[in-house]
């Protein structure tokens, strides 16, 4: 009984997701092939990250324009110090984007300042610092000090970043599911006044969730460096708005106070695997359906699920007005 | 000491906001398990009495003791910690967290570090269940209607093993049946020695429920006593500040005169049926006279208001302006008519506070004022001018911002708004709501006189005195019904009072 | 001595409060002013009229978008989606007028109808966005970022993901022509700021859209058709993407769909923040929001002629925003 409606409202991405799996699997040969499974959960184990952290981000209300740039930076820092070693690269592409992340919590927390514009702003400003750090250029990493190994290596036939980023989703539902603090984060988005009311420690949750944000735009940032074997300073333009459109896929609504973090990963995975068909189509050479098409079944799929949730939201606020008036 | 001592006793409370006293010695006594009413018109005190003992203001001055001890919490959270928690009218829980979830939000159980949740649930459903509310608590609460929210937000009260607590209307928004749920729930709290502050206006349920009765008005604490020593008459007179001596004396208010000749009718409703909050009610304008809307806090007054200008649709009913049936889907369609309607609250549905005098006071005549959507500022000047000077508005000038007026020189703008619309009908509710004495009067003698030229008002006031000198007819509302209609020869502060006490608004008055 | 301070003190406050409602009012146009006298003393070649013609070259389409954003936030909205109407638009233009759709008599017919269509198109999305917060109460951000996404998805589709190179001068006299000297397109932008500003001032549009954005729910009880109004500021926002877009083809000799008006969204919310206009609706300082334009392109050209890299100029523009905003907030309060 306890997690029904969860499950079901997670369920209708997850049915739909399966149904992509479904489809591609009949009509191409090689879509379930190791090859294809791995690769795709290689890629875009680093727009899960980013998801992750934007859904924690708006469980609150909030929104987080900047992971796109604090990753691009992130790939910069991680590419310098990654001659160093495994270990110092990554605890340096985590510590930039951590640095992004309280910048945005302390204008957001301490100056007030509207969570749109002041994430604008750092992504700005994150991507500034890190055009000026890799001075317009790509930075190579070095391959000698393993530091690669984190994008580019398996563990048990397993690509790395993919068991990076299920440990993290993990570690992320355990968070929003049984501890305090994740509840906190669903009762500040849900209703910041009751919340306060109720005396739990609402600035401190803001200013803890864009720390998170920040963290995971970092270690996306690591990724993307290890990965494609270079510090990447003009990448990360737009990824955020992908990343908003994945978590609201996943049925998180962007008031705040709904989410669910495995929703989400089926959001990201639903919008890559659009991409990943519409290659496969491409490559069957039948009809020649472009890289456009992508973009546009993702704004539908928005569509879709921002239609269905006006629905949901018109219902709670009926409740509320009747309760309010 | 001797004799049980109070649970709570809150002596000599003061507190003033800017300058202006809210509270002036009030006091408020709460015996161990009773549940005690708390009565008031706006601005008598109430609110802010519980705010100052739930740590949601500061007090003055004056003191606090709660079972023995003196206290000062500084905020809601504190108040509830130290066991006295608050049911607000507008439910502070999180719609769309579960229920288990809402009552356990802040202090949850743990096992192993997690959030223990077949704990939580257990409980929550064994809390529920104390009130005979049986339901899955594992929903969100917004699945459940306001009763059974209700419901929620007491069970997390005593959760917190609450010894008091304070319901600010409670039944506003719940349904007949929904009300008895309540009540058993109240009883049930009663029973288990837990006291209870009942703030409403509804004065049925005072007497099924509340043991004794506080008086405020103005600040001060009126009288305590048992519900059973007083009438609903003698209630009702001592919120409105009437001497049960002396109900007949005139000439507080600024109306003077009543209308004369025949009236058109212009505007009547009937039977008008919206929600929980109005169940039948009926009213009528006609030309050149001022029709008043009386009835306690509740009794939705502003809900009649809100749907005959078309902000919200009826369920039932008909609307019928000059001898038309009307259907107004939105404001603008009642303005067309001829239509204008001054809500209650002037900061949230009156004024747009960064615009200047200009543009406030002709938001709504603007489309009339423009010519292939250009605003032909001459007569905008014209009209602003006119205004400014007729209704004597104190401003720096038509560019001042009106956030910076006085309250008074707000509602004139928002007066002049409607007027220069030259409309058949104005709707105005609590129009010298929170304006001081001058002004007060300069609003009342504008409503006459413009009455006097023709304009149909209805006008909506908590002031008994308002009503009943200003208005050429009555009508009295109680729980969304239209109990009495009552023309200029038998208006009497005892018959209104009657009405608004009893229902029914003919001769029993003496009922006390 | 003890009494000179406390009147200092005493003296000190109003002064502080003083000073920061004058920067709040006048700190854009202080800014500007600085910047230029900077660059007077400090950049070679600076007061030159092609130094001038290049800046307001450069930022013209920007304030072109960001007017129709500024009238957007003023009613209390938001529209991410400019960069990929621009896009829509300057992948149709070049459709029409190199008579791929349909066959025209003469070139002029073709062109006349290149700068009419795609324009058009471009205001129907935008009151697509306005249908789509109006109709399901979406938020604004959320309701335009559906066609952020798939608008320039959209765009592609016509021309295949293809860069479309032309030389039509007939067509790219808006990008690259000039009147007495002035470029045109810097012409267009005045035209379309003066529309704006007069717009907001002197039409019944402009004060029932500040209105809604200032209490949306005291204009809808004052007779305001608030989703009328909201549905025709997105067509405008629309509009005004759709010329952008036809300028910055016909600027390139290009329509690149996978480039055009990329990013544009931010440039034109940051001129808003760095012009004054607050991002809660209810003001909207059209002036205000060319001279933030003019502000950011300022800072990225003095910086670059002074030899600074142009990722520093990110890094300052993220400070204009901040400050900007900080200031306003402080001077409400």
């Amino acid at each position: 009984m306890t997690y029904i409606p969860r499950l079901l409202r997670g369920q209708s991405v997850l049915l739909a997701l399966a149904l992509l799996v479904l489809f591609g699997a009949w009509r191409y040969d090689h879509f379930l092939g190791l090859f294809n499974v791995l690769t795709f959960l290689r890629y875009n184990s680093m727009f899960a990250l980013i998801a992750l952290g934007m859904c924690f981000v708006i469980m609150t209300g909030g929104i987080d324009l900047s992971v796109g740039s604090t990753a691009a930076m992130a790939s910069v820092v991680a590419a310098y110090v990654s001659p160093y070693g495994l270990l110092p690269g990554l605890a340096c592409g985590a510590l930039a984007g951590i640095a992004v992340g309280v910048l945005n919590g302390l204008l957001i927390t301490q100056l007030n300042i509207l969570p749109f514009i002041a994430t604008l702003a750092s992504m700005l400003a994150a991507s500034g610092l890190g055009l000026l750090l890799a001075g317009n250029e790509s930075i190579s990493v070095s391959y000698e000090s393993g530091f690669t190994v984190i994008g580019q290596g398996d563990i048990l036939g397993f690509p790395i970043p993919a068991w990076i980023a299920i440990m993290v989703f993990a570690l992320g539902s355990l968070i929003l599911n049984f501890t305090s603090f994740g509840r906190n984060i669903l009762a500040v988005g849900g209703g910041e006044d009751a919340a306060h009311l109720m005396g739990l420690p609402v600035n401190r949750v803001k200013f803890i969730v864009y720390v998170i944000s920040g963290l995971m735009a970092g270690l996306a940032g690591v990724q993307l460096a290890a990965q494609f074997g270079a510090g990447q300073p003009t990448e990360g333009l737009g990824w955020e708005l992908f990343a908003i459109a994945s978590v609201v896929v996943g049925g998180t609504l962007l008031t705040g106070g709904v989410g669910s973090v495995g929703a989400t990963l089926s959001g990201v995975l639903l919008l890559g695997l659009v991409f990943n068909i519409l290659n496969f189509e491409n490559g069957m050479g039948f009809v020649s359906l472009r890289a456009h098409w992508q973009s546009i079944l993702r704004g539908a799929f928005l569509l879709l699920v921002v239609i269905v949730q006006s629905r949901l939201a018109l219902r709670v606020r009926r409740r509320i007005r009747l309760s309010a008036n | 000491m001797d004799g049980p001592l109070p649970l709570l006793r809150m002596e000599g409370m003061n507190k003033r906001f800017s300058g202006v006293p809210a509270l002036s010695g009030a006091s408020l006594d709460i015996d161990p398990g009773e549940v005690h009413a708390l009565v008031g018109q706006n601005g008598a005190g109430k609110s802010t009495l519980i705010k100052i003992l739930t740590g949601a203001y500061r007090k003055d001055a004056g003191d606090i003791t709660f079972e023995g001890r003196r206290i000062e919490f500084a905020s809601p959270e504190a108040a509830q910690r130290g066991g006295i928690s608050t049911i607000y009218q507008e439910i502070n829980l999180i719609p769309y967290r579960s229920v288990a979830e809402n009552i356990f939000l802040g202090r949850p159980y743990r096992r192993f570090g997690f959030l223990d949740w077949p704990r939580m649930n257990r409980e929550a459903t064994e809390l529920l269940r104390r009130f005979d509310v049986r339901i899955d608590v594992h929903e969100p609460l917004f699945a459940f209607n306001t009763a059974i929210q209700q419901m929620v937000a007491i069970a997390r009260a005593v959760s917190f093993d609450a010894k008091l607590v304070i319901m600010d209307e409670p039944t506003s928004s719940l349904a007949d049946n929904e009300v008895e749920i309540l009540y058993g729930v109240i009883r049930q709290l009663r029973a288990t020695g837990i006291s209870v502050i009942f703030v409403s206006h509804k004065l049925d349920e005072l007497y099924e429920v509340c043991d004794r009765v506080t008086v405020m008005r103005d600040g001060r604490t009126i009288a305590t006593t048992s519900m059973a020593e007083i009438s609903k008459l003698e209630l009702v007179a001592a919120m409105l500040g009437r001497d049960m001596q002396s109900v007949r004396r005139e000439g507080q208010t600024s109306f003077h005169g009543k209308s004369h000749g025949v009236h058109r009718d212009l505007l009547s409703a009937d039977g008008l049926v919206a929600g929980t909050k109005v169940k039948n009610a009926s009213v009528s304008v006609s030309s050149g006279e001022i029709s008043g809307l009386a009835g306690l806090l509740g009794s939705g007054r502003t809900e009649v208001a809100r749907l005959i200008f078309g902000v919200d649709q009826p369920d039932a009913g008909t609307i019928v302006m000059e001898g038309r049936a009307v259907k107004f889907a939105e404001p603008i369609d009642a303005i067309n008519r001829g239509i204008g309607y001054c809500s209650e609250d002037r900061k949230v549905e009156g004024i747009v506070p960064e615009m200047s005098v200009r543009e406030n006071l002709t938001l709504a005549i603007l489309p009339r004022l423009s010519q292939w959507g250009i605003v032909d500022e001459v007569r905008q000047q014209e009209i602003v001018n006119k205004f400014i000077e007729r209704l004597g508005i104190k401003t720096s000038g038509p560019d001042q911002k009106i956030r910076e007026l006085s309250g008074g020189n707000q509602q004139k703008v928002l007066l002049a708004r409607w007027l220069c619309l030259d409309p058949k009908v104005l709707i105005l509710d609590e129009p010298t709501r929170g304006i001081d004495v001058g002004g007060k009067a300069e609003i009342q003698m504008l409503i006459r006189e413009l009455a006097e030229a023709g304009l149909g008002v209805l006008m909506i006031s908590s002031e008994l005195e308002e009503v009943i000198e200003g208005s050429d007819r009555v009508f009295v509302l109680r729980d969304g019904r239209t109990v009495a209609d009552l023309q200029r020869e038998e208006l009497s502060e005892i018959v209104v009072m009657t009405a608004m006490a009893h229902g029914e608004g003919t001769a029993d008055g003496n009922a006390a | 001595m003890a009494m000179r301070l406390s009147a200092v003190d005493r003296d000190a406050e109003p002064t502080g409060t003083r000073v920061l409602l004058w920067l709040s009012r006048y700190g854009t146009i202080l800014a500007l002013v600085l910047l230029i006298l900077f660059n007077l003393a400090f950049t070679r070649n600076f007061a030159t009229w092609q130094t001038l013609n290049i800046n307001l070259t450069q930022v013209s389409t920007i304030v072109i978008v960001a007017i129709g954003m500024t009238l957007v936030i003023g009613s209390g909205g938001i529209d991410l989606s400019v960069g990929s109407l621009m896009a829509i638009a300057g992948a149709l233009a070049p459709l029409i007028f190199l008579n791929r759709i349909v066959e025209f008599p003469n070139i002029y017919v073709g062109v006349a109808f290149a700068f009419v269509i795609p324009v058009m198109i471009a205001g129907l999305f935008g009151y697509l966005n306005g249908w789509l917060i109006t109709r399901f109460n979406v938020q604004p951000i959320v309701g335009t970022l559906i066609l952020f996404i798939a608008g320039r998805g959209i765009a592609q589709s016509f021309t295949d993901s293809n860069q479309v190179i032309f030389t039509t001068p007939e067509f790219q006299f808006i990008g690259l022509g000039r009147v007495f000297g002035i470029p045109i397109q810097v012409l267009i932008m005045t035209v379309i700021v003066v529309l704006a500003a007069w717009t907001i001032r002197r039409t019944i549009f402009g004060k029932q859209l500040l209105a809604i954005g200032g209490n949306e729910t005291a204009a809808r009880l004052a007779g305001v058709r608030v989703t009328r109004i909201k549905r025709q500021v997105y067509t405008i926002s629309g509009i005004c993407s759709g010329i952008a877009g036809i300028i910055v083809i016909a600027r390139n000799s290009a329509a690149d769909s996978n480039l055009v008006g990329l990013g544009v969204e931010l440039d034109a919310i940051a001129a808003v923040a760095v012009g004054g206009t607050l991002l809660t609706g209810g003001r909207a300082y059209v002036f205000g929001t060319l001279l933030g334009a003019l502000i950011i392109q300022l800072v990225r050209f003095t910086l670059l002629a002074n030899g600074v890299p142009d990722a520093a100029a990110l890094v300052i523009k993220a400070g204009l925003i901040i400050l900007a905003v900080w200031l306003q907030r402080r001077a409400a309060s």
